[in-house]
């Protein structure tokens, strides 16, 4: 239905003309849902908007063919593609909130795409628009089609972009992360929804993301991209489970799997990331400065412990009579982190394990409850002296890496604040110096000292944030969804540093994640939180091998991963 | 060197012949009134420099002397001199307001954005009730506040000084409140967050780390804000409540002018407006070039 | 919603205070009251006397409380220029402040959001760097400049328009208007169009900037990859987005107007308020300051108050609350 032949898109700019894809070449039968997948910049999203014709300006299609059905859409007119769009291919993109127009009802928006390309009376395009909400899963369509889009929980609000590209009956709808910024519970019925579609209207779907879980979970076909290149393209089955590409080969050993837990990520020797042999002393030298400060004498007790810990955030107030609602982000949370292990510390998004990180490194107050660390009672955020050995003692990696290092400020600057902040280090060369120590250790030449955070990868930077805090000498670090916001290939990479520091240094983590398998890889001990209660605590491999609440057995079960595709094919 | 011309910005730049010319026009004026004591013929302030007797000479173009390239007006002053020296006083004043206006404004919107609280609050309500009152009419205000405290001699000496405050006053609210909202987003960054968590002192926060990470937007107000304040300082003078007739800006040029408005004498009107309009462009141009460039998106 | 309806009333309220507060600091503290009132023969004992019937001996609060009383039962008080109650002087002042004002902002408006909705969807036509440009002169150039031109122009050059005052006015009850006699129209327009002028090349920029933003946002892009009509994508989508900020800017703009318009009466020796302020700077009356800053302060609460308002009708996500 969909055919894709030698297709180029380029973008001009400044420094020449950059490709985003390069002789791409794909096909898309009605009923199947066709994965495009790779990792960031490799080019998927160019060519769902090539396909619809919503390709960024100056990007445009500089060969290639693109042919749906017996259209060839390259040669219609601008006016014809528009008429085009809706009709017979329609898009949905990864942000629900965004997506829908806030000044509009869900019936205007719908009646008026209803209305955009069929001569029906108003009345029956709202009795269409009624039913269609029906079955893709709101209820009460009828009532709660007069919403308005931020009325309707994130869900909720994928479904009506859904309807919404399924209402004027598209042969192709091309997807681009729909699941994305979804829950795994709700992701999941997304996910059925689709293949639901597929299967019932025989409607052919582009199913663009980098989660390869999602992939094994919906996709019939995949094309594994790189670069705007094709690596390789087949069956699900065939590409994921015996992928003949040395890339994709790659992909898949980085992918962290929910199924069992492995020693280490098995990645290629990348070239740029060998060390030679000035650095492997410099590295050394780090090595030798953290481990001379650790006490000789082992730590027994648990490293952090905390019992009935609640915090609350007032809301704002909306009304003069009601006072307003407190939103409980932690509701009496006890855990304890025992000496060198890694505690995971699970959940959706609004769980609390955010709020847990903040208040442990005193960035949020607790409303009640108590926290000991090394034994010793850690003082709430508000009362913490700026001075308090804990503010050295625990250190935090974040999620974005984009925003944890001071743009301003030069790599050498942000490495050597916490050894003057902390009087680690009085001598400004030395300091230096052991900055440049600390960045080979983690992995990157010590002459990225000089240089700017935007300089870096993503990746990088985040290396560059574990060697920040690896300067505090700490004895207690936590990792913040460290690696959610980076490629699988480079999370692999940074998953297998955390591990290795780890083992040579003793350090205890507690690794936040919402990512099962993620978790799975790198904890001995789990906790599962979910609206700010702990609903399971345990040893990590007895968890994943049998878990015992509902709803941790919900998020296994329903977590998309390649563990699927070894039910399907024969080991 | 070459890093700077080969630079994203400098790329800009050259490709906008717009920006190309606004930079020259703005270089050319702004060095012409900053060296005015050195280039100009004679010194206007100065009574004996001039007479009656040279009054009223058109440009040499239209037959007047070649003293006098631009004429001069009724009292006669070299309308050349007068030009610069003027264009050095509005900038003289424009500058130093937004200076003043730009160090009160940011000091306080940093502090609110970053401590928010009741100290936001406050500082908020007192922006609200500034802005309830447009800038002319601070400036005003303050001018005549000054003008009933002070005496009367005081209040001539302290001439300058009281417009750049009353100016600096009434624009202070931009500054403060982009500096707040780029704080406020700022302060959420992890990079900030880490070093809460360190334990820096708040001051060292908002010094080194939020202040260099805000400077992009303010430096558009700041270009906006210069023009800006040129043209409240011409327009006071215009309205007679700014510079007097014998220490003129470019405004109070234009208002001695405009006598002559009916009677032919246009030069002595309409080249001071020229040259205020023309500086005001170049630094707008300026300012929008700024902005572009600043702004990813638009590239 | 109610609640906050509260909170903007009480707001503005408190506004209103601080602003009277401020006015009435001016009165007592900057200047002699007395001494403005009364000339060198009066005697101390006499200006004593007149300091206690006056009752500038009481209490400062007890002084302010009269004031805001005196301010809110619309006494005005005295002018030290001229003797007469300023509530007769505004009276006779405020209507030909409020029609310029309303005529400049409506041409700003009727002009500039075409504009810069024309701008914003079309941004590298010839027509359209040509207002591009001419809104950046026009906002550079100051706007006694534009009032003087004009003058120049249309006044001395060609002769069409008068070049001051108000011309032939007609008097509704006390309102007194220039709208109804084709004299005053002919008077009003000048005035008119240079206040506009500079509000026009605001409200042009500000609508260009943030159409352009929409235009960029993912719901037009979704909206566009469902086919919708183009027209119907610019003005009932875009356009709808758009003038959420734009109205708040508007509503401070029609401030903006009412202070300008003290230049704008300036160079066409307009009758209205602005003169009127401009004239008190110059003779340090300081009753008519206060209250001029009072009556201004006024406006624009009120206006903040109406945008706010507007703002709460218009987007649903203030409106409704509640859940689907």
């Amino acid at each position: 239905m969909l055919r894709v032949e030698n297709l180029t898109v380029q973008f001009p700019g400044r420094h020449g003309s950059f490709t985003a894809v390069e002789d791409v070449s794909l096909r898309v039968a009605p009923g199947e849902i066709h994965g495009l997948v790779g990792e960031s910049g490799a080019g998927k999203s160019t060519i769902g908007a090539a396909v619809i014709g919503l390709l960024q300006p100056p990007g445009f299609i500089a060969a290639g063919s693109l042919h749906l059905g017996d259209t060839d859409l390259r040669a219609l007119s601008a006016q014809e593609a528009h008429r085009l769009r809706g009709k017979r291919i329609s898009m949905i993109f990864q942000d629900p909130q965004t997506s829908l127009n806030p000044l509009m009802t869900i019936e205007s928006q719908l009646i008026e795409t209803i209305l955009a390309h069929e001569e029906i009376s108003t009345a029956a395009a709202r009795t269409r628009a009624i039913d269609l909400l029906e079955e893709i899963g709101i209820r009460d369509a009828a009532t709660r089609i007069r919403a308005y889009p931020h009325q309707f929980s994130g869900g909720m609000r994928q479904r009506v972009v859904i309807a919404l590209a399924l209402c004027t009956s598209p042969e192709l709808i091309i997807a681009d992360e729909p699941t994305t910024a979804l829950d795994v519970v709700v992701q999941s019925q997304v996910l059925d929804l689709l293949r639901d579609l597929a299967d019932r209207r025989r409607i052919g779907f582009i199913l663009i993301t980098h989660d390869i879980g999602v992939i094994a979970r919906v996709a019939d076909k995949v094309t594994v991209l790189r670069g705007g290149r094709v690596m390789e393209t087949g069956t699900t089955a065939q590409v994921l489970g015996q992928p003949r590409h040395a890339y994709t080969r790659a992909l898949m050993a980085a992918v962290p799997r929910l199924d069992r837990k492995i020693d280490r990520f098995a990645l290629p020797e990348v070239v740029s990331d060998v060390v030679d042999k000035t650095n492997v002393a410099r590295a050394q030298q780090a090595e030798d400065w953290l481990l001379s400060a650790s006490d000789s004498t082992a730590a027994t007790g648990p490293v952090l412990a905390i019992s009935d810990l609640s915090v609350r955030f007032i809301g704002t107030r909306t009304s003069l009579w009601r006072k307003p609602p407190a939103f409980i982000a932690l509701d009496n949370i006890s855990l304890t982190v025992r000496p060198g292990t890694v505690m995971g510390v699970v959940g959706e998004s609004g769980s609390g394990k955010s709020t847990l990180a903040r208040v442990i490194t005193g960035l949020v107050n607790p409303a009640a409850g108590e926290m000991l660390y090394q034994g010793q009672t850690l003082p709430r955020g508000r009362v913490r002296t700026r001075a308090h050995p804990a503010r050295r003692a625990i250190q935090m990696v974040f999620q974005d890496p984009f925003s944890s290092l001071n743009g301003r400020h030069r790599i050498g600057t942000i490495l050597a604040e916490p050894l003057l902040i902390y009087g680690l280090e009085p001598d400004a060369a030395r300091r230096r110096n052991l900055a440049a120590a600390m960045l080979a250790l983690v992995g990157l030449s010590p002459d990225a000292i000089d240089r700017y955070p935007h300089q870096f990868s993503g990746g990088q930077r985040q290396r560059i944030a574990v060697a920040r805090a690896l300067l505090a000498r700490p004895d207690f670090l936590i990792c913040d969804e460290p690696t959610s916001a980076l490629d699988v290939s480079i999370q692999a990479q940074i998953l297998n540093l955390l591990k290795d520091l780890q083992a040579r240094f003793g350090l205890t983590i507690l690794f936040i994640s919402h990512n099962l398998a993620v978790v799975r890889q790198m904890v001995d001990d789990i906790v599962v939180l979910k609206d700010g209660r702990i609903v399971e605590a345990g040893r990590s491999e007895p968890f994943f091998a049998a878990p015992r609440h509902p709803y941790s057995i919900d998020l296994l079960s329903l977590t998309p991963s390649l563990g699927l595709l070894d039910q399907a094919i024969p080991a | 060197m070459r890093q700077f011309w080969g630079s994203d910005g400098m790329w800009l730049f050259r490709r906008s012949p717009a920006a190309m010319l606004a930079a020259l026009v703005a270089v050319v004026i702004i060095g012409a009134a900053a060296l005015a004591p050195w280039i100009a013929r004679t010194d206007p302030y100065d009574l004996a420099s001039f007479s009656l007797m040279d009054g009223f000479l058109p440009p040499v173009w239209q037959g007047g002397d070649a003293r006098f390239l631009l004429g001069t007006d009724d009292q006669g002053r070299d309308m050349v001199s007068s030009i610069l020296y003027g264009a050095r006083l509005s900038l003289l004043i424009g500058l130093s307001a937004m200076a003043l206006a730009t160090v009160l404004g940011v000091s306080l919107g940093v502090a609110a954005g970053y401590i928010g609280g009741r100290f936001d609050g406050m500082v908020m309500r007192i922006a609200d009730i500034q802005l309830a009152l447009p800038a002319i009419l601070t400036a005003l205000l303050i001018d005549g506040i000054a003008r009933g405290i002070l005496p009367r001699e005081v209040h001539d000496d302290l001439r300058v000084a009281v417009l750049t405050l009353a100016i600096a006053l009434s624009l202070w609210v931009n500054f403060a409140r982009t500096a707040r909202a780029s704080t406020f987003v700022e302060r959420n960054k992890d990079y900030v967050q880490a070093a809460i968590i360190m334990g820096q002192h708040p001051l060292r926060i908002m010094i080194r780390h939020i202040l260099p990470n805000i400077l992009g937007p303010l430096l558009v107000i700041m270009t906006v804000d210069l023009a800006s304040a040129i043209l409240l300082e011409a327009t006071l003078s215009f309205l007679g409540i700014g510079l007097p007739s014998d220490s003129p800006s470019l405004g109070t040029l234009i208002r001695i002018g405009m006598q002559f408005l009916l009677s032919g004498e246009w030069w002595i009107l309409w080249l001071p407006t020229l040259f205020l309009v023309a500086l005001v462009v170049a630094i707008n141009l300026l300012g929008d070039f700024l902005r572009d460039l600043l702004n990813p998106r638009l590239r | 919603m109610a609640y906050f309806i509260l909170k903007r009333l009480i707001q503005s309220v408190f506004v209103m205070v601080a602003v009277a507060f401020l006015a009435f600091s001016l009165f007592r503290f900057v200047g002699d009251p007395i001494s403005q009132m009364t000339g060198v023969e009066t005697t101390l004992a006499d200006q004593d006397r007149l300091r206690e019937e006056l009752g500038l001996n009481d209490p400062f609060i007890l002084q302010f409380a009269r004031f805001a009383g005196d301010m809110v039962r619309g006494d005005f008080g005295y002018s030290y220029r001229t003797r007469q109650p300023i509530g007769e002087m505004l009276v006779s002042r405020i209507p030909a402040t409020l029609e310029l004002g309303t005529l400049a902002l409506v041409i700003s408006l009727v002009v500039g959001i075409p504009a810069g909705v024309y701008t914003a969807l079309r941004p590298r036509g010839m027509v359209s760097q040509v207002i591009l440009i001419s809104t950046l002169v026009g906002v550079s150039i100051p706007t006694f400049v534009i009032g003087i031109f004009l003058i120049f122009l249309f006044g001395v050059k060609l002769g069409w328009l008068p070049t001051f005052g108000r011309g032939g006015t007609t008097d509704l009850g006390w309102w007194r208007t220039s709208l109804l006699t084709t004299d005053g129209w002919r008077a009003l327009i000048l005035p008119a169009v240079t206040l506009g002028v500079y509000q026009l090349t605001l409200t042009m920029r500000l609508v260009r900037a943030e159409m352009m933003e929409v235009m960029r946002s993912d719901h037009i892009r979704f909206a566009t990859a469902r086919g919708i009509p183009w027209h119907s994508l610019y003005y009932r989508h875009a356009l709808g987005n758009t003038m959420i900020p734009v109205i708040t800017i508007i509503g401070l703009q029609f401030g903006g107007v009412i202070a300008f318009s003290i230049v704008t009466e300036s160079v066409f020796q307009w009758p209205g308020m602005g003169l009127l302020f401009l004239e008190s700077i110059r003779f340090v009356d300081i009753p008519v300051m206060g209250v001029y800053l009072v009556v201004i302060a006024f406006f624009f609460v009120l206006i903040n108050l109406i945008v706010d308002l507007l703002y709460i009708a218009i987007d649903p996500r203030l409106r409704l609350r509640e859940p689907a």
